[in-house]
């Protein structure tokens, strides 16, 4: 087995589902995800399963610097690490490279609607935002919204310093995470990589950016697949994976869960058939699996021609749509369709390879193969 | 024909274009004279109202057209085009609108704005305003426009279209050192034989009102308002924090054998890149240095090089009492009793945020080129705990083969890289 293959040796993760791999794998069969449609709504979304941030994040002044998807985020980061056995081993944390895709925010949503509500009597609009701002805002709010203090964080509470960068651009930013991540191992640039995202559902500024292109559903009943393309309901996920090369794992005596093979990106102009073609491609170059995990986003024409294209290229295969589990989760999303490929298969549930699709609501296309290692 | 391999064994990577855009002009050659002449960018903001602000100041880029009203993405764009138009015309590298390669983008992180939150709040209802009525506004259909403007990937994706570029391109954030981890992750990327060529770009117009009251409340800003051009006095006894900027820079990068077949020009040699994270605070660095110090010796380790090799220091320098005074420090430690000579751009463009790295790689490459260091103006109060050779308010010739670039973010990312002059 090639010492330079990508292997994957930590889960952290938190979903809708519950805490912890198995939580996910259990739900291949039967996906019972919490929902909540009374805070949003008319809108439904899938929150976050409760865990104790105590034991992840000690210390209550760092819970305090951070808004709940970088808690969330920091949180499954220091699962993957003890997953992977290597939670406080300062030497390896001063050289493992971390990778996060993520958004950014959240809003003080009453400062918001306050301001707002002030501005349409104020008789110069733009001088009170200013009074206002520098008067109500919370001077730490601004690290707690920027989106590479999620990785800052983490670096932070867990010591994972080796480097760290933070991709954006929702979903096909969870691509590219893993796919660099792979390729910088694959060829001998790094040894050992954190990389994953989250997300936070549970937001009224997460919702809307989605709304604002109208591909927000409401209903979560109605199966992805069934919405013709009119969107997805929000989810909350945190999602963290430890990559190591084979021998660096080997050496170390690391449970190993699956391999990672390359993975494939691609960011088509979204015209008729562009998605098709793609993922067709993308396909062609992964040959046969056994199952795909579908990152399906329930939006567009792009949702319609991703499900014919994995009918057509995998036609004997198990189907799953991870939004189907726990909402869409935007960036973290795609990790989380390789959490859950590999946590299948490690758990024997799986066979075959998996394929994990990303075609992001808006744009963006990822796929890569997942198998036993 | 044998491969161009460093003393690491890895491909070259080479630099054949380069384009910028500051506060001080469009291009590189009005950036230049005007940066070797110790002018500055830094001027009073008209682009909001200034009343209520400790801070009254920026180094804004107010003269180029975008449509209105202004919004961060849509400047942050403009800017991006205008410094990757400069680099990939002096590259020469492919055709027009089809750049062969992968682009590596920092941008800002976005965000709906205070104008498109009132308008859509403003269809959603009367009387008291929530996020309830914002989102009925936003569900009537009419403001499509703003959810494409407000994805974090639209702007690398606008300029992966206008230029062209292949695969998917990269959106990221490091915060203050973004700009060095674009040119970073092209680096990464031609070493690997990924790709032959990469277009690496930082970019920042996000010089509004929540923005500038954001640092404001974290202390970050100097508030020295009433000379804006003398604010922005990195290394200076008298310094009291950055001065926001905005600008582009961007790198076209190559595979050097590459650039050579095809006949291009070498601007220079992207020769290093050294990372380092920091686990000690989110706004301030570890008080032992150890983290910057680790980046300046990757980088230099990165470039096959030892610390005398390197010409000249161009400073992460933002002003700010802490920035300065680690940063001297943990050049202290790496270069000892011989730290070259320094200098921080930041004097006269301010802090161009996610664009800096970028920004101050083009300044750096052109140092190499005309064998000239920028000066670090404003500086007329040495800090005496900064013994370093600043190159204080007037230009210096000295022969530039190597430069060091520091950049350092909130969160505790810090990124330095090594350029130097084509191997003769």
């Amino acid at each position: 087995m090639p010492a330079r293959d990508v292997i994957i040796t930590g889960i952290g993760i938190v979903t809708s589902l519950g805490e912890g791999i198995d939580a996910q794998v259990n739900a291949l069969s039967r996906a019972q995800p919490l929902r909540d449609i009374a805070t949003f709504a008319p809108y439904t979304i899938h929150p976050s399963a409760a865990v104790n941030l105590d034991l992840q994040i000690p210390k209550k002044s760092d819970q305090r610097q951070m808004e709940q998807w970088q808690r969330m985020g920091t949180y499954a980061a220091g699962a993957a690490l003890e997953d992977a056995g290597i939670k406080g081993n300062a030497e390896l944390l001063a050289k493992m490279n971390l990778i996060v895709s993520c958004g950014g925010g959240e809003r003080d949503y009453a400062t918001d609607g306050s301001i707002l509500t002030g501005m349409r009597s104020a008789a110069n609009p733009e001088v009170y935002l200013n009074e206002r701002l520098m008067s109500d805002i919370r001077p730490t709010l601004f690290l707690a919204q920027l989106s590479n203090l999620l990785a800052g964080n983490i670096s932070i509470v867990h010591g994972v310093i080796g480097g760290s960068r933070t991709f954006m651009g929702e979903e096909q930013s969870g691509v590219d995470a893993i796919r660099i991540a792979e390729a910088r191992i694959r060829s001998g640039q790094n040894d050992i990589f954190m990389v994953g995202g989250a997300v936070n559902a549970e937001r009224a500024d997460l919702i809307l950016n989605y709304e604002m292109g109208g591909a927000i559903w409401r209903d979560a009943d109605v199966p992805v697949l069934k919405r013709n393309g009119g969107g997805f309901v929000p989810g909350s996920a945190s999602v963290f994976l430890i990559f190591e090369r084979r021998a660096h794992a080997e050496a170390r005596g690391a449970k190993i869960y699956a391999k990672l093979n390359p993975v494939q990106a691609e960011q088509s102009r979204r015209k008729a058939g562009d998605v098709e073609r793609v993922l067709t491609t993308m396909f062609e170059g992964i040959g046969p699996v056994e199952t795909v995990i579908s990152g399906n986003a329930g939006f567009g024409s792009a949702s319609t021609e991703e499900a014919e294209v994995i009918k057509r290229a995998y036609p004997g295969a198990q189907v799953k749509l991870s939004g189907e589990m726990i909402g869409h989760s935007v960036e973290a999303q795609f990790a989380f369709g390789v959490a859950l490929a590999a946590g299948s298969i490690a758990a024997g549930h799986l066979n075959g390879p998996a394929v994990v699709t990303s075609v992001g609501h808006h744009r963006g296309e990822g796929a890569v193969k997942v198998e036993a290692a | 024909m044998s491969r161009t391999m460093d003393k690491l064994g890895r491909p070259v990577v080479a630099v054949t274009g380069t384009g910028v855009v500051t506060s001080l002009g469009i291009g590189k050659q009005d950036n230049w004279a005007a940066l070797t002449a110790g002018k500055s960018g830094i001027h009073r903001i008209t682009r909001f109202p200034i009343e209520g602000l400790r801070t009254t100041i920026a180094g804004t880029v107010d003269t180029i057209k975008i449509a209105e009203p202004y919004c961060a993405p849509n400047l942050s764009h403009e800017l991006a085009r205008l410094a990757a138009s400069e680099a990939v015309e002096q590259s020469g590298v492919g055709s027009k609108a089809n750049f062969p390669g992968a682009l590596f983008m920092a941008v800002p992180p976005v965000e709906v704005e205070w104008t498109q939150r009132a308008a859509m709040a403003k269809v959603g209802g009367n009387g008291e305003l929530t996020y309830k009525e914002i989102l009925k506004g936003a569900a009537t259909g009419q403001f499509r426009a703003f959810h494409d403007l407000f994805l974090f990937g639209t702007v690398a994706d606008r300029i992966a279209e206008e230029f062209g570029t292949r695969g998917s391109p990269i959106s990221l954030s490091t915060a203050c050192s973004s700009g060095a981890t674009a040119i970073q992750l092209g680096v990464e990327a031609i070493r690997r034989g990924e790709t032959s060529v990469a277009l690496c770009i930082g970019t920042d117009g996000s010089v509004h009102a929540e923005a500038l009251i954001r640092f404001s409340l974290l202390s970050a800003l100097s508030t020295q308002n009433e000379v804006p051009e003398a604010a922005s006095k990195p290394f200076s006894k008298t310094r009291d924090g950055f001065v926001m900027g905005e600008g582009a820079g961007a790198i076209v990068l190559e595979d050097y054998d590459h650039a050579k077949a095809r006949g291009a020009t070498i601007i220079g040699i992207l020769a290093g890149c050294g990372e380092m994270g920091d686990g000690f605070h989110r706004t301030r660095s570890s008080p032992d240095g150890k983290p910057v110090i680790a980046a300046l010796r990757a980088a230099i380790d990165d470039a096959g090089l030892k610390p005398d090799q390197i010409s000249t220091i161009n400073a992460h320098g933002t002003s700010t009492p802490e920035n300065d005074k680690m940063e001297a420090m943990g050049c202290q430690a790496v270069f000892g009793d011989k730290v070259p000579p320094t200098t921080s751009n930041k004097s006269m463009v301010g802090h161009t945020l996610t664009a800096a790295g970028a920004v101050e790689a083009v300044f750096s490459l052109l140092s190499i080129k005309h064998g000239r260091i920028p000066p670090t103006i404003n500086y007329h109060t040495p800090d005496p705990a900064i013994p370093l050779d600043i190159v204080g308010n007037v230009a210096r010739d000295v022969a530039v083969t190597s430069v060091i670039s520091n950049s350092f973010g909130f969160g505790g990312q810090n990124t330095c890289l090594v350029m130097t002059a084509e191997p003769q």
